[in-house]
């Protein structure tokens, strides 16, 4: 199995690792039986994400995965955030291996369940802005 | 620093066995099969080569067939005399356990397609298996009993000698995958009562791409690879004239050398042992390597949770060892390893593994050096694992693991 250069920075190299005290929103996906768990941490002000922070249990992918979208999201419009797929991220790291693709999704979702946190907290029903967060595919 | 600690992966080839490799390739090159003196030369390279590998494990020279791996031994040993016994005498069992290699289980599940019905004896949770259990399990419909004689990951020796007899008292064919334990412990097929045994060369720092499989005089071995007269008309190819030398000068010095190597490398797999056992909430899998738990003198496995096995062998890679897991990641399918599963972990342990299996090339600096950087990246990896924080803030089940595993804290 090869990993890209950029993937093998981001698990070498980790941005944004760690917890956020009085984080906006908190999304947990995956879980340890799988092998896999992203815990991801927004600070959102006037509906920009001013911090992103993550804890990962899991491979090297889950690691730069988790890495590279708390890095695409930093700095952006919820609205944009919404938009973030698992695909934008594989891009952005040059490819993961097939077997692999999954941890970008979970990566994905962990960012969509931190947003979906975000909304319930004020009282906004996260549904019909987030969508339904599913099971990852391989965990399921 | 860099170290090569997955020697139960592969290993290098070394000079001494360099040196009658490339003359193979580049003097003695004739085909076995030719007639003029190119030919015989090759021809009887082979020969010698095939009477070391016999000698070192106490067989016949003309029970030794060569292949091309420790994996097709193992296919050949079992679907051939599967086959044959269903056959001949209407025999569709078959006995293994379920931690054997995959080479065997998956050759098992094959074999499990075309009618056969194969009985998966359990180990134990430190990864043995009892004869008893074996003869239990032998009934009229066995054709063949293949158990492994030291495990690949867990480095647990299996009492084979007392399997073999078992076997022989039953009139049950008994095959053993010795891939690793050859060189590690004294081999004797006569003695153990071992019908057929599976090789390979490459961990016993031969090159990839040969191995053999030892069967028994008397006992019919069907043609597996159809075509030309080599191996007695059994195994049909050009014969890798090199690389057989190459075995046969290998499996020589590995046999020869067993004693002093236990006596080098068991300290050091009991250093290693000793202390990353020290790491926090950790376990030793398999044995502890004791007269009654006898194990691989370079086989060292440990598991830490909230871990991923993946994310540790690439940051000791980044600090220059080479290693190998059980995690789901690195076995290739989303489950970790099913020898782990067999000793009764749950995933989330086994997700946490760590194989270091080391030689006598490896330096008691090195190990120094591994004991060193292991804990630091445990430690690193756990910082950011939210399983670990949830383990130790007792938010989530420590109490399931806290038996299987040292104190958390």
């Amino acid at each position: 199995m090869l990993y890209s250069e950029q993937v093998m920075d981001h698990f070498a190299n980790p941005r944004n690792v760690g917890e956020l005290e009085n984080a906006d929103g908190i999304g947990e996906v995956g879980n340890a039986k799988c092998g896999d768990i992203m815990k991801m941490y927004l600070k959102i002000d006037n509906n920009v994400i001013t911090d992103a922070k993550f804890k990962t249990f899991g491979c090297g992918a889950a690691i730069a995965t988790s890495s590279m979208a708390t890095d695409m999201v930093k700095g952006k419009p919820v609205s944009e955030a919404l938009k973030l797929t698992n695909k934008t991220v594989v891009e952005a790291l040059g490819g993961l291996p097939a077997q692999k693709l999954h941890c970008s999704v979970l990566a994905e979702q962990a960012i969509r369940s931190a947003l979906s946190d975000y909304y319930s907290r004020q009282g906004i029903d996260p549904l019909p802005i987030v969508g339904e967060i599913g099971e990852c595919a391989s965990c399921s | 620093m860099k170290i090569y600690a997955d020697n139960a992966a592969t290993t290098p080839v070394t000079p001494e066995i360099l040196e009658v490799l490339i003359p193979c390739l580049t003097e003695n090159y004739g085909n076995p099969s030719s007639i003029y003196t190119l030919g015989m030369n090759a021809l009887r390279t082979i020969e010698k080569a095939r009477a070391q590998c016999a000698k070192a494990i106490g067989a016949k020279t003309n029970e030794i067939y060569f292949t091309g791996s420790g994996t097709e031994a193992d296919n050949w040993a079992v679907k051939e005399t599967a086959r044959r016994l269903r056959r001949t005498k209407g025999k569709t069992g078959i006995i293994t356990t379920n931690f054997e290699h995959h080479a065997i289980l998956h050759t098992c599940e094959a074999l499990e397609k075309e009618g056969f019905t194969v009985k998966y004896l359990p180990v134990d949770s430190e990864g043995y298996i009892k004869a008893d259990d074996v003869k239990n399990a032998i009934d009229d419909n066995t054709a063949i009993v293949t158990i492994m004689y030291a495990n690949n990951e867990i480095g647990t020796i299996l009492p084979i000698g007392e399997i073999g007899a078992v076997c022989r008292e039953k009139g049950v064919v008994f095959h053993t995958d010795a891939v690793q334990a050859i060189g590690n412990v004294p081999i004797d097929v006569v003695k153990q009562n071992i019908d057929m045994m599976s090789v390979s060369g490459h961990k016993i720092h031969a090159p990839k791409g040969v191995g053999f499989l030892y069967s028994k005089n008397g006992l019919t071995l069907d043609r597996f690879i159809h075509g030309g007269a080599q191996e007695r008309g059994r195994r049909a190819g050009t014969e890798n004239t090199a690389g057989i030398a190459a075995l046969g000068e290998a499996i020589t010095i590995a046999c020869e050398g067993i004693e002093e190597r236990f006596a080098k490398i068991t300290p050091m797999r009991d250093k290693l042992i000793k202390e990353l056992s020290k790491i926090p909430a950790s376990r030793l899998n398999g044995g502890a390597g004791s007269a009654n738990k006898p194990r691989l003198p370079g086989n060292v496995n440990m598991s830490f949770i909230g871990i991923e096995g993946e994310s540790l062998l690439l940051n000791l890679d980044i600090a220059g060892i080479s290693a190998s897991s059980g995690s789901a990641c690195t076995s290739g399918s989303l489950d970790p390893s099913h020898v782990l599963l067999a000793l009764g972990l749950p995933h989330e342990i086994a997700h946490g593994s760590l194989r270091l299996s080391i030689n006598e090339y490896n330096t008691d600096e090195e190990i120094d050096y591994i004991v060193k950087v292991v804990p630091e990246v445990c430690a690193k990896i756990r910082a950011m694992s939210p399983l670990w924080e949830e383990l130790t803030k007792g938010q989530s089940g420590w109490e399931r693991f806290a038996p299987l595993l040292s104190p958390i804290a």
